[in-house]
């Protein structure tokens, strides 16, 4: 995480019992606004933030982030990562290296696969996001074929980098590049996995790039 | 992240206007938005040129490709046009950064990317390229990535760019529009070698905006390919790479064109391995005599002497995949 990141500078696992009351905390602090937009100016002198600020630019956006549009003013360094997780609270879509080094960020834009950590919310005018929240069709649907598959294949140890590999995942189907394993692995290798379980992630795509094709 | 003012601009008009004050031209963002984040890069003002209308790939009248700036590097990768003719193009871009990048970044931007080098990327480390006149910590540093050719005492950090090392190989031009309207420099020129300004890296003018890359016509067929070699199979910058393309006529060497990446400042054109070339008949010991060039003049550090000749045996093995086996 970013030392920019307000949630990084306590431990968020002690700040709450599990992982699904830390989910519900984040997304009513989104709704309510309590969370700021842009980190960078909760990394200010305490002095000085309040004119760092004011003094902060800011642009008004509209855009569509699984199927729902909005539109928010943020500061113009707002990341879409932070948008989506400060803002909206969909915290799905994960923060690892925040230098588009990981691929933990991935998400659909227009329907390709791009790192969200480097792409500025301001110049998303339009657009169309899918984030892993958008991915199956609600909360009582079927998962996505690729989701079964990563529960399938047993593709995950901790699941951090699970959200961006899915969506990374689809792109790499939509594009025609996951033909073999061969060819998973080298149009896969911008998300990493450190629990290392890049056997069965392989093998999960495969699964539902044959699925798709019956 | 320092805050900055952001403009959308519609035409390049507007765009150099903007330019011209001083706004920093924004595209794929993959380099800028992770520099800026690191402090590195703290321009005031953004001007995002995503809109304007520079994203095709067209035939020039001469038979060769013009890409437009604002072409993002899959789409390059992809295209037909650009697969049949110059294979090297598109294996350079595949053998890029990630499908997430390369669906953002542009070819444009691409060689405008900035170096890798550690110390670049390390705001408290000294650096003349981030902050002219403060030393070189690369240097006496730990410099196994670093240029073995065309460095200098102030700087010796290495132009990341894959496909610019395919552009170097086939003289591509760069087209340029500025305040005082269009020109064409040639790519030996446009990225500049650091000497003893390393901040001024390219030949660019205030406000000059790129708006294509041309590659040249050449005899049909060409042959080309691209070879890349690092520390990991994928996802990685070159140690070493070398873009080659040869076109053979009564089986003589009628045109070679040659350039290696990961070693030098700039795209490093390899005149020398060229000149062996040309004329001669393809053959095993030819590559290798003509790869035995491809290191002239290199100047290694502490730790990247293995470099030197990991560099041959990169240009050898790649002559032998695009001109054969004999």
């Amino acid at each position: 995480m970013s030392p920019e990141d307000p949630h990084a500078a306590g431990n968020p696992e002690a700040d709450s019992p599990t992982a699904h009351s830390r989910r519900t905390f984040l997304a009513a602090s989104a709704v309510s606004g309590a969370v700021a937009v842009a980190g960078p100016v909760l990394d200010a002198e305490p002095a000085a933030a309040g004119t760092a600020e004011a003094a902060a630019p800011s642009s008004r956006v509209s855009l569509t982030v699984n199927g729902t549009r909005h539109t928010v003013t943020v500061d113009n360094r707002t990341s879409l990562l932070d948008l989506l997780r400060e803002h909206f609270g969909l915290v799905g879509t994960k923060k690892g290296c925040d230098a588009g080094a990981c691929g933990a960020c991935t998400v659909l834009v227009d329907g390709r696969r791009v790192n969200g950590c480097l792409t500025l919310a301001v110049r998303l005018e339009g657009a169309q996001v899918t984030t892993i929240e958008g991915l199956s069709p609600g909360d009582n649907g079927p998962l996505h074929p690729l989701q079964q598959a990563f529960i399938d294949q047993d593709a995950f140890q901790c699941g951090y980098c699970t959200p961006g590999q899915i969506m990374s995942g689809v792109g790499c189907i939509q594009e025609g590049h996951a033909g073999s394993p061969a060819e998973i692995r080298e149009w896969m290798s911008g998300n990493i996995c450190r629990c290392g379980c890049y056997v069965k992630i392989v093998r999960a795509v495969e699964q539902a790039t044959t699925r798709k094709g019956h | 992240m320092d805050p900055f003012a952001y403009t959308r601009v519609s035409d390049t008009r507007a765009a150099i206007a903007a330019g011209r004050q001083g706004g920093r031209y924004i595209a794929g963002g993959t380099t800028l938005v992770d520099l800026m984040r690191e402090t590195v890069e703290r321009p005031g003002s953004l001007v995002d040129i995503s809109a304007l209308p520079l994203r095709d790939i067209t035939v020039t009248p001469g038979g060769g490709l013009r890409i437009g700036a604002l072409v993002r590097m899959a789409d390059a990768a992809a295209d037909p046009k650009v697969r049949s003719t110059y294979p090297v193009i598109a294996e350079s871009l595949e053998l890029s950064a990630s499908a997430q990048l390369r669906n953002m970044a542009t070819i444009g931007g691409n060689i405008m990317q900035r170096t890798r080098c550690t110390y670049f990327r390390d705001v408290t480390a000294n650096c003349n390229k981030r902050s002219p006149g403060s030393g070189c910590a690369a240097l006496d540093g730990i410099n196994r990535s670093h240029a073995i050719l065309g460095g200098s005492d102030a700087c010796v950090a290495t132009h990341p760019s894959d496909v610019a090392v395919a552009f170097a190989a086939l003289e591509a031009t760069v087209r340029l529009l500025g305040p005082d309207g269009e020109r064409a420099v040639p790519f030996a020129g446009f990225l500049r070698q650091p000497g003893s300004t390393p901040d001024r890296e390219q030949a660019l003018r205030p406000g000059e905006l790129i708006t294509a890359v041309e590659i040249p016509a050449f005899p049909r067929p060409l042959r080309s390919g691209y070879l890349k070699v690092r520390d990991r199979q994928s996802y990685e910058f070159a140690l070493t790479s070398a873009a080659i393309a040869l076109q053979v006529q009564d089986g003589v060497i009628r045109v070679a064109k040659a350039a290696a990446g990961g070693v030098g400042t700039v795209p490093w054109k390899l005149p020398a391995v060229e000149q062996h070339l040309l004329g001669k008949r393809p053959s095993d010991s030819l590559w290798a005599e003509a790869a035995q060039r491809a290191a002239d003049g290199a100047r290694p550090l502490r730790h990247n002497g293995f470099k030197v000749e990991l560099l041959k045996r990169t240009v050898e093995r790649q002559l032998r995949v695009v001109g054969g086996t004999r």
